[in-house]
């Protein structure tokens, strides 16, 4: 049981009313485009949902209203019941806020709660809405916001994001914070590794699948790459693709492209994830990539396999105890209906 | 540039006039709207004399009475001494009506222009409609349209297409200006809006990823670059095919999976359609 608990990790998504909580989380977990998040109301209370990201790993999402009452309600009579097994807080500020000061007292106030509640959770706060300042201001602005944001944390150590639904922004700052929830991340990493070097790749870049988010990626270009965000940048050109395929009633399941100075394949690796490899140019046929991609998938495959087994083995554990109850609940009908009957009339009570 | 970007354009107070190279060469002026150009101060025969095509953009979530007078009185203005020039009406903001008040709103637009002009004896001028919005693809299809009209080879380059495809089963072709996501010919088979959409997608995808990994590309090696050449498959079964045709032109073909198998074939067949698609040019020139 402590296991499955492990697995599912809760994260808060808290902020003001209209900030953009549910906006966000639609785009990045629902497929929604920028636009169709018009249509979203408002919060009520909490919504919660769950998401599974790499199969394996399931994130409890607790996207709160953000309306003064509830605000209110949550750090009063729920404050237990919402702040305690926090994995992760996402705390999201609108950059357009007139009472800015007033959005710090509130959150103060989450960030008290949640350090009296769960002590070990991560603080990720995001200064969203960006879009709406002047591209040259929003470096300047943004790092203000973020010294005060630190200066008001009591002490514990946050990460700002600087967001916007509208570009690619949103994809890094999600990116970022699925990263530090993925268990087996360090072993995917040296697999990686070795995929990239032994298909020669010039860059690979793997993907979770329906959110696109960017999991891990290595990069053995010699030559700098001029897009730092390249990352993000393709989560949010795969997205909007998948989002027009998803007009025509389709997926798309695999992309290549042959260019002057490059080759690059997206790919299915595992139920789970995509794959993207940059070759340079001329130095492999698109067909032997494609092999390679295949090779490896196989390889994946068992190893996202073993690290869910791991767990399924841990919850066999007490599953075998519930696994038990169930042997002698049959035995209990071999005897007769009475038995059937006993234990509906435990469950009743 | 986004369509949410928009909004920070400032109004138009003089004629633009912004030279559009590619495949073949265009000059859009864009007026201002409340300039009236009919005012003998302005040489008519400057501004009409070489043109192609008249787009009149009207707001279709606004009163549309007067500036369709307006239009009127350019039309007959321009038909006296310009009869040739393709006359356009790009019904435009129906993002915000629905699709019963969008239709509405383009018969009553025709109607009115049509008794308009027989009213003053012009009656049979070919006035096309379009019903446009930047907040999806359906202006693309438009503009795509007008140029359309404008291209001396059209009846070639369709010609061109058709055999392309009934020799490849391909299902849809289409040939894209890159910068400008229009698509200047397809095959003589109905477009639907879809397949052009995902096309049109297909060309972000495409430049968005050349963008950023093209940097490797080395400038002195230029001259002899070969023509990109992509595949995407969907889980549908189909499969878009997508070929660099020359600087400004890029060919996409949507097909069925069984059709890629033989994928030699198509790629010949396409260098073939390249090679002549290069010589309608030549002679063109």
């Amino acid at each position: 049981m402590e296991e499955r608990k492990g697995r599912k990790k809760k994260v808060l998504l808290m902020g003001k009313s209209g900030s953009g909580k549910s906006s966000m989380r639609s785009i990045v977990f629902s497929n929604y485009v920028a636009k169709d998040t018009r249509r979203l109301g408002a919060t009520i209370d909490v919504e919660h949902s769950h998401v599974r990201f790499l199969g394996n790993l399931t994130l409890n999402l607790w996207d709160c209203g953000g309306q003064d009452a509830f605000m209110e309600n949550y750090l009063a009579t729920q404050r237990d019941h919402i702040f305690r097994n926090v994995e992760v807080l996402i705390y999201v500020f609108d950059i357009e806020s007139r009472e800015f000061e007033r959005d710090l007292i509130t959150y103060s106030s989450c960030i008290e709660a949640l350090r009296d509640n769960s002590s070990n959770a991560r603080i990720f706060c995001l200064v969203h809405k960006m879009d709406l300042v002047q591209t040259e201001l929003r470096e300047r602005l943004f790092n203000e916001r973020r010294d005060v944001l630190v200066s008001r944390s009591l002490g514990l150590a946050i990460t700002c994001f600087q967001t916007s639904i509208w570009d690619e922004t949103l994809y890094k700052a999600w990116a970022g914070i699925v990263y530090t929830l993925i268990p087996n991340l360090p072993q995917l990493e040296t697999h990686l590794h070795r995929f990239a070097s032994i298909a020669d790749a010039e860059e690979v870049i793997l993907f979770e699948r329906t959110t696109f988010l960017v999991i891990s990626h290595v990069t053995r270009s010699p030559i700098p790459n001029p897009f730092p965000d390249r990352f993000e940048k393709i989560s949010n050109i795969v997205k909007q693709f998948k989002q027009s395929c998803s007009k025509m009633a389709s997926n798309f399941t695999a992309f290549e492209l042959r260019a002057a100075g490059f080759s690059a394949f997206i790919d299915v690796l595992t139920p789970n994830t995509y794959i993207l490899v940059v070759m340079p140019a001329g130095a492999a046929e698109s067909a032997t990539t494609l092999m390679n991609i295949a090779v490896a998938r196989k390889h994946f495959e068992k190893l996202e396999r073993d690290s869910s087994v791991r767990g399924v083995e841990k919850l066999g554990r007490d599953s075998s105890v519930r696994g038990a109850e169930k042997d002698s609940g049959v035995r209990g009908s071999e005897k007769g209906g009475g038995g059937v009957g006993e234990k509906d009339g435990i469950n009743g009570n | 540039m986004p369509p949410t970007e928009t909004l920070f354009l400032e109004s138009t107070t003089r004629i633009q006039k912004d030279p559009i190279h590619s495949f073949m060469d265009f000059q859009v002026w864009d007026f201002p709207g409340q300039l009236n150009f009919l005012d003998p101060t302005f040489d008519f025969d400057h501004i009409f004399g070489e043109l192609g095509a008249l787009i009149w953009v009207i707001d279709a979530q606004d009163e549309y009475l007067e500036p369709l007078s307006k239009l009127h009185t350019t039309i007959i203005a321009i038909q006296r001494f310009y009869p040739a020039i393709n006359i356009e009406v790009f019904v435009h903001k129906v993002d915000g009506l629905s699709d019963e008040y969008k239709l509405d709103t383009q018969r009553d637009i025709m109607q009115r222009t049509q008794d308009e002009l027989s009213d003053n004896g012009f009656d049979n001028v070919q006035v096309s409609y379009h019903l446009t919005s930047i907040y999806d693809h359906s202006i693309f299809e438009a503009f795509s349209k007008v140029i359309q009209k404008l291209i001396p080879q059209l009846g070639t380059l369709e010609n061109l297409l058709n055999i392309l495809c009934s020799n490849s089963g391909i299902e849809k072709a289409f040939l894209f200006d890159v910068l400008s996501k229009i698509y200047i010919a397809t095959d003589s088979s109905p477009v639907d809006m879809q397949s052009y959409e995902i096309c049109s997608d297909y060309i972000d995808v495409i430049v968005d990823v050349s963008e950023i990994y093209g940097y490797l590309v080395d400038p002195l090696q230029e001259e002899a670059t070969v023509e990109a050449s992509s595949i995407i498959r969907l889980q549908n079964g189909m499969v878009l095919y997508l070929r660099e045709i020359n600087k400004y032109l890029a060919l996409i073909c949507l097909m069925r999976k069984d059709s890629i198998e033989k994928q030699g074939l198509v790629d010949f067949n396409v260098q073939v359609f390249q090679n002549a698609l290069q010589r309608v040019f030549e002679v063109g020139r």
